[in-house]
């Protein structure tokens, strides 16, 4: 209770047992009982609205990190493989690679299933494998070269098809015109799968590879390693910008009409929409400096734009909450201006400036719409090695993957969202740790 | 603490100046273009990239205007090699083209794509006539002979036939490729049986267009977007709304929705290959025939798109729901392709 001075000559009056003190205090009560109720249940409503998102995500994207596969015997015909030099190593892998490792599946899937001869049947048969199921006999062949000419079990990557049938998204009631299999290849995999050929396991290749058409194939490396790049470039711009400017903007810098000018708008820029980073970006680093489309380079310089404001606004606050007194004792003790701010004001403002620019990053990190200008929302296989090189980023695999009219791309695009939101949390994770390892009390 | 962190920064800065290569020539084709043609583009880029030693090209989804005018800034390595587009070039790019000195432009023809009414199989299968989608999404339409604003708010005002429910559109923006073929094919193609119409068109050229072309605006039909999938995730919730896009999704999805049968025929492969199917369009990519030789790979992408392996009658492209060529079409762009003739 707040004691006013009028409270204070009213309280000799006041007989606080008296019916009416009491109703008043029950109704105080009651009305905090409401707010409370309120509080709680707006609470409660956020808490199922996320459970909500949660769950339907990881409901839908968690069988995308298990893939089916089929095992398979193969004859590795030499016939078929050709003369394959197994002591050049260089010769030998580049033959592989040549070697047509389709007729050798083709002919081994014949010898499992001797009664299927049509060429529409066959290729109804070849269906059930992925394109990626060659890499798989390759692998064998390039692991072990005395295998060649002889009959081995190969574990092949099954089809999408094959996979959503196994994992129950496609249903086997509807009639066959309806579905991606025929009837022949859902009898096929069930011949299979009682043989005890067709397995599950987790899917390595999700996080090793690049993207692709083929939702089996498909991965996120790629867009990871462009996720990374363009989020290094941001920092190393964004964060010293960001930072000289703020110390300028608290320490240094003049209060006047153009300083004010200059915060108003630093804020006001916090609020722009990304996608007018992106057009800017566009403007100046495509169109004018002629830096490569797509390259990480640009899409770092543009999402540094964006987070500028972000990093400059929250180091200001951060700047400002280190307490006078430290400043006037190194002051009194004959430090400069610039010293102070360096030695002492800096260095304890440094978790919250931190902490700001993590949580700046985390947001460009989840960016896709300035990327879109600047040609970073591509179909780009080859993981970039250097950031120059044209690449997506992890939000614009999500965006392509949720586009993509292939039904086994529902689950690669919930489970592209699982992972972009464990980086999330690992970085306002890290946020966090650092505010409370290195934050003062005062 | 921070001794070490400045250590650190110095260490990340330097990482990255080595990750700064000097810019070299560019060896990877760049492709740039319509949304409903990336799909294809993008599996043979995938296979181009797989089975040949040259890198896998860049693709992007521009939608198709967006595209021509990337492909029409100029020659040089900053610009895209070829553009995909679901409509013909038209002349006005073919002159911003040549004003930046893009001269040469090579036509290839990939297939046809049908543009799909389709609804949710839970609710019975719809039967229209050009005439019923114009006179149910236009924004003016012709009543007793005049032309009035849309009027209509259940499909069986408009024909007996179809049932008695709310009109409810779901179909693609103003900027998409598709929105322009389906006003153009569907819409007009209603539109254009009216004699009223025919005797503006004689006398006005553009405000036939724009009887014909624009879209009512009072909710009747709903712009949800680029994004297809959701099209189909909202038809599936809503069995009473109709949804249009590109014939791949149906094909996709077609254990939940069902084509709408147009002027008899049904969205099928077949009928849309014979041109029996009205709705459907060519879709073709474009080609800088400046950049051939100078940018590795191109021509090798041709012939890998114009395959057996992919544009064959088990080629992948068919699997992905490109709607082929004919043999003899096939024969004559693959010659093209050869040549590399440019556009006149």
């Amino acid at each position: 209770m707040t004691d006013t001075p009028d409270n204070d000559q009213a309280t000799a009056r006041v007989t606080w047992h008296s019916e009416e003190q009491k109703s008043r205090l029950k109704s105080r009560y009651r009305k905090e009982k409401i707010f409370k109720f309120f509080a709680m249940s707006s609470l409660a409503a956020a808490i199922a609205a996320l459970v909500v998102v949660l769950g339907s995500i990881i409901m839908t994207g968690s069988s995308g990190f298990t893939e089916t596969r089929i095992e398979m015997d193969i004859f590795l015909d030499k016939t078929i493989l050709g003369d394959l030099p197994t002591n050049d190593r260089q010769e030998f892998e580049k033959q592989v690679a040549g070697a047509n490792i389709n007729r050798i599946l083709v002919s081994s899937l014949q010898k499992e299933f001797p009664e299927v001869t049509k060429r529409s049947d066959v290729f109804a048969l070849l269906r059930l494998f992925s394109v990626g199921a060659q890499t798989d006999i390759r692998d064998v062949i390039l692991n072990d070269p005395s295998v060649i000419g002889e009959t081995v079990p190969v574990d092949l990557l099954a089809s999408s098809n094959v996979d959503m049938l196994i994992k129950g998204n496609i249903s086997r009631d509807i009639p066959e015109t309806d579905r991606k299999i025929s009837d022949q290849q859902i009898a096929w995999v069930d011949q299979l799968n009682n043989a005890g050929k067709v397995t599950q396991g987790f899917n390595w290749s999700f996080f090793v590879s690049g993207d692709s058409r083929e939702p089996e194939l498909a991965g996120i490396w790629s867009a990871t390693i462009g996720s990374f790049l363009t989020l290094l470039v941001t920092f190393l711009i964004a964060f010293p910008i960001g930072v000289g400017s703020a110390i300028y903007l608290e320490e240094f810098a003049p209060k006047n009409r153009l300083t004010d000018l200059i915060e108003i708008n630093i804020n006001n820029l916090a609020a722009v929409p990304s996608i007018i980073f992106g057009l800017l970006g566009l403007a100046i680093f495509i169109n004018y400096i002629n830096l490569p489309r797509s390259a990480p380079l640009v899409g770092g310089l543009t999402l540094a734009l964006m987070t500028l404001p972000t990093i400059i606004i929250t180091s200001r606050a951060a700047l400002k909450a280190v307490p006078p007194s430290i400043k006037e004792a190194a002051i009194g003790l004959g430090a400069s201006h610039m010293q102070t701010v360096f030695h002492h004001v800096l260095p304890l403002s440094m978790p919250g400036i931190l902490t700001g620019s993590i949580i700046g990053m985390a947001q460009a990190l989840g960016e896709t719409a300035p990327l879109i200008m600047i040609g970073m929302v591509a179909f780009i296989v080859d993981t970039p090695g250097s950031i120059m090189e044209a690449s997506t980023a992890l939000p614009v695999q999500v965006y392509l993957w949720a586009d993509s009219p292939e039904r086994g791309f529902l689950e690669k695009t919930s489970a592209a969202i699982m992972v972009l939101l464990a980086f999330l949390i690992i970085m306002n994770g890290l946020a966090i740790w650092l505010r409370q390892k290195f934050e003062k009390k005062w | 603490m921070f001794k070490n962190l400045n250590k650190t920064l110095v260490g990340i800065s330097l990482i990255s100046v080595s990750l700064i290569n000097a810019a070299e020539a560019r060896d990877q084709i760049r492709i740039v273009g319509s949304s409903t043609v990336f799909p294809f583009s993008t599996a043979v880029a995938e296979e181009f990239g797989r089975s040949t030693s040259f890198k896998t090209p860049v693709v992007e989804s521009t939608g198709s205007g967006g595209g021509f005018k990337l492909f029409c800034t100029g020659v040089g390595e900053a610009t895209p090699d070829i553009t995909n587009a679901s409509r013909a070039i038209k002349s006005s790019e073919i002159d911003l083209c040549a004003k930046n000195g893009v001269k040469d432009i090579v036509e290839i023809t990939i297939g046809y794509d049908g543009i799909v009414l389709a609804n949710s199989k839970e609710a019975k299968q719809m039967n229209f006539k050009l005439q019923d989608i114009w006179l149910a999404l236009a924004k003016d339409v012709v009543v007793d002979g005049k032309i009035v604003p849309n009027p209509y708010k259940t499909w069986n005002e408009i024909n007996p036939d179809l049932p008695n429910r709310k009109i409810e559109v779901l179909g693609p923006p103003p900027t998409s490729g598709t929105r322009d073929a389906f006003a153009e094919l569907a819409l007009e193609g209603g539109c254009k049986t009216f004699p009223e119409i025919e005797a503006i068109k004689a006398q006005d050229e553009n405000r036939y267009t724009a009887l014909c072309h624009t879209i009512r605006e009072d909710g009747a039909y709903i712009e949800a977007g680029e994004n297809d999938n959701l099209i189909v995730g909202k038809l599936q919730a809503n069995p009473n709304a109709v949804g249009v896009f590109g014939y791949s999704f149906l094909e996709e999805n077609s254990d939940v929705i069902q084509g709408s049968i147009v002027e008899g025929s049904a969205p099928t492969f077949e009928n849309i290959a014979d041109k029996v199917y009205k709705v459907s369009r060519s879709l073709f990519f474009y080609v800088k025939k400046a950049h051939v030789g100078v940018i590795p790979g191109i021509k090798e992408y041709l012939s890998e798109f114009l395959s057996d392996k992919a544009m064959g009658d088990f080629g992948y492209l068919a699997e992905k729901g490109l709607i082929p060529l004919t043999s003899e079409e096939l024969a004559k762009v693959r010659v093209t392709a050869e040549n590399l003739t440019p556009l006149k």
